[in-house]
């Protein structure tokens, strides 16, 4: 930092504070997380409990639901994803202005939880767009989420926003904020993953086996 | 069906046509109260066709139940109607019990238990039936009340199952465990503070002008509508039909409690507003029976083949262990047959048909979700309210999308 700590001190008795951009940039942002009032299911019902009195989302700045996906920050994907639901809740993403944040609350929207083996459950959205905090649980307690939210709030706080080589990735240039859209093919979501946010673990056979097999 | 009639990719085609307006709701929509579609078409503000398009959280519950034991399905009975999982519960340990043929076996103190569960449920569900109606015509603050008293009964069930939410309680054949030292009076203390909750949204709602004007004579459903519908639950009641299968078939020991069935006049939004927030003062009633009588004695039936055995029994004594054995790996061993059992659920009547073939596991299960009947009035009952009405009438209807589209 180009001003010291003593000259800090003394420029603040005369009134003077002196901080960084990024700071006041991270710090107003932390505070008011407005997220999108969207629910798909049980975990919804949980998430309304957070906004209610005994939980007061509010103390963190996050109470202001928005229905529209233009005023939102966060989307908190709370609930279980279908096949037939996954385009919108994407597409409901790319609508959200930037910067933007995803919070997966509960195992089905993380993974596809209990109801992974369901032939119209997506296995986890991450497989689409990028996810800042996953919240374990069926659903997560009010306290998870409460926990979710700051810990994006200390992400947020972490973001060097302006320049530097962790510069998020809205201020690249190249980057259109465009996620594609899966399409609702005849089998599965057409593609069935974005390879740019989800790199499944691939097996790579060995020579060795592959002669065996021959 | 009608969805290939109203497409919202030519709706632009359309206007130019016919001079209406084909607008889209959903699936994500703060009215809809989860994903439900809808397409309307609009002639200015007057809606004259509207199609419900469902399935945006079909998960398939009725294959995964083909694949897992019987009681392996009980955790995604919660997932159904995710406002009143108690409920669900037990109507589904009630059809597996009537397939097994023990429905009536069922020791007392049980009985009360699921009817005391049932009826905690039927109040947790109707506050946010109601909060949802209020907050939907814009009394933001009934919404929070009804949530309020919500986290006290979640307080109460905690206490009971030990989850807030997904509850899992019912086992076939009795419990997963008897109520915790102390619970039957924490339901009393909760009693009137939930009547005083219940008179303070009655002053807040019922006389009011603004909720009146946005509720009194919308989404007005005839009882012949509401019947041929297949309209069941508070809807039904709503519209006059005083038909509750609490009282037409009792099924566990409803038959010994007293309590009225409210029935409305006109079948509007305000009708069914009112027949939510008298059975919420009912349900209370009921608990209050339940507290007094609560029988002593055991919660399961005593079939160790049915039942599983307690845990010391079972690392002491050889049968113990090997009934044990037999229920965790294969399950309860179901008799062949068909059973079809339907319980009076906050939303409506859930049915679940359970066709078995022998062994652990069910050959098919269907359930017949309440919300998913009750969602077909929506072309009929729309055309000729305004736009603005959607949500009054969408609210008022009470649905959840997790059981209308499994």
């Amino acid at each position: 930092m180009a001003v010291d700590d003593s000259l800090k001190s003394e420029l603040q008795k005369a009134g003077v504070f002196v901080t960084t951009l990024e700071w006041i940039y991270n710090r107003s942002r932390r505070d008011s997380i407005w997220p999108l009032q969207f629910g798909l299911a049980c975990c919804a019902i949980e998430m309304i409990a957070t906004a209610c009195s005994r939980f007061d989302l509010a103390r963190f700045g996050a109470e202001v639901f928005r229905p529209s996906p233009r005023q939102a920050d966060l989307i908190i994907v709370s609930g279980t994803v279908t096949k037939k639901m996954a385009p919108q809740v994407v597409r409901l993403y790319n609508q959200m202005p930037e910067p933007k944040y995803v919070i997966t609350m509960g195992a089905c929207s993380i993974s596809g939880g209990p109801f992974k083996q369901g032939y119209n459950v997506l296995k986890g959205i991450d497989r689409y767009i990028p996810v800042d905090v996953h919240i374990p649980g069926c659903p997560p307690r009010p306290e998870a989420l409460l926990n979710a939210i700051m810990y994006l709030q200390r992400k947020i706080d972490r973001q060097t926003t302006l320049t530097g080589s962790e510069k998020p990735r809205w201020y690249d240039q190249n980057d259109t904020a465009e996620w594609p859209v899966p399409e609702f093919g005849a089998h599965d979501l057409v593609p069935p993953y974005n390879p740019q946010v989800w790199k499944p673990e691939r097996i790579e056979r060995g020579v060795g086996q592959q002669e065996a097999k021959h | 069906m009608a969805t290939t009639e109203l497409r919202i990719d030519d709706a632009a085609a359309r206007s130019a046509e016919t001079d209406r307006m084909v607008i889209n709701m959903g699936p994500s929509h703060p009215a809809t109260h989860g994903v439900l579609r809808l397409l309307i078409e609009l002639d200015g503000e007057v809606i004259t066709k509207a199609v419900p398009d469902i399935g945006y959280l079909h998960r398939g519950d009725e294959k995964i139940a083909e694949n897992m034991t019987y009681t392996q399905f009980i955790p995604y009975t919660d997932r159904l109607d995710y406002l009143a999982p108690l409920a669900n519960n037990v109507a589904y340990a009630l059809a597996v019990e009537k397939l097994l043929k023990i429905h009536d076996q069922l020791p007392e103190r049980c009985q009360y238990i699921r009817v005391m569960c049932c009826e905690l449920a039927r109040i947790s569900s109707h506050l946010v039936g109601l909060g949802a109606l209020a907050m939907d015509t814009g009394a933001i603050t009934v919404f929070m009340y009804c949530f309020t008293q919500r986290e006290t009964i979640y307080n109460l069930i905690e206490a009971l199952t030990g989850a807030r939410f997904t509850t899992s309680y019912t086992r076939v054949g009795g419990l997963s465990r008897d109520m915790p030292d102390g619970w039957l009076n924490e339901v009393k203390k909760f009693l009137p503070e939930c009547r005083k909750a219940m008179s303070e949204i009655d002053t807040l709602l019922t006389r009011n002008r603004i909720f009146i004007d946005r509720t009194r004579d919308i989404g007005v459903i005839t009882a012949y509508d509401a019947v041929e519908y297949g309209l069941t639950g508070p809807n039904l009641r709503g519209s006059g039909v005083e038909f509750d299968l609490r009282k037409m078939h009792p099924y566990l020991c409803y038959d010994r409690l007293e309590f009225d069935i409210p029935v409305g006049q006109e079948g509007d939004c305000y009708d069914r507003y009112l027949v939510r927030f008298h059975e919420i003062l009912e349900s209370c009633k009921i608990l209050e029976q339940c507290i007094a009588k609560m029988p002593g004695g055991p919660v399961n039936v005593g079939d160790k083949k049915i039942v599983l055995p307690k845990k010391e029994e079972v690392l002491t004594k050889m049968e113990e262990l090997i009934h044990q054995f037999i229920l965790v790996t294969e399950g309860i061993n179901v008799p062949p047959g068909e059973a079809y059992f339907e319980a009076e659920n906050p939303k409506g009547q859930l049915g679940f048909y359970i066709c078995s073939k022998g062994g652990g596991v069910p050959h098919r299960l269907k359930i017949r979700a309440p919300s998913f009947c009750n969602l077909s009035i929506l072309p009929h009952v729309m055309p000729g309210n305004m736009l603005s009405d959607t949500v009054a009438i969408l609210g008022s209807l009470d649905f959840v999308m997790g059981e209308c589209d499994r």
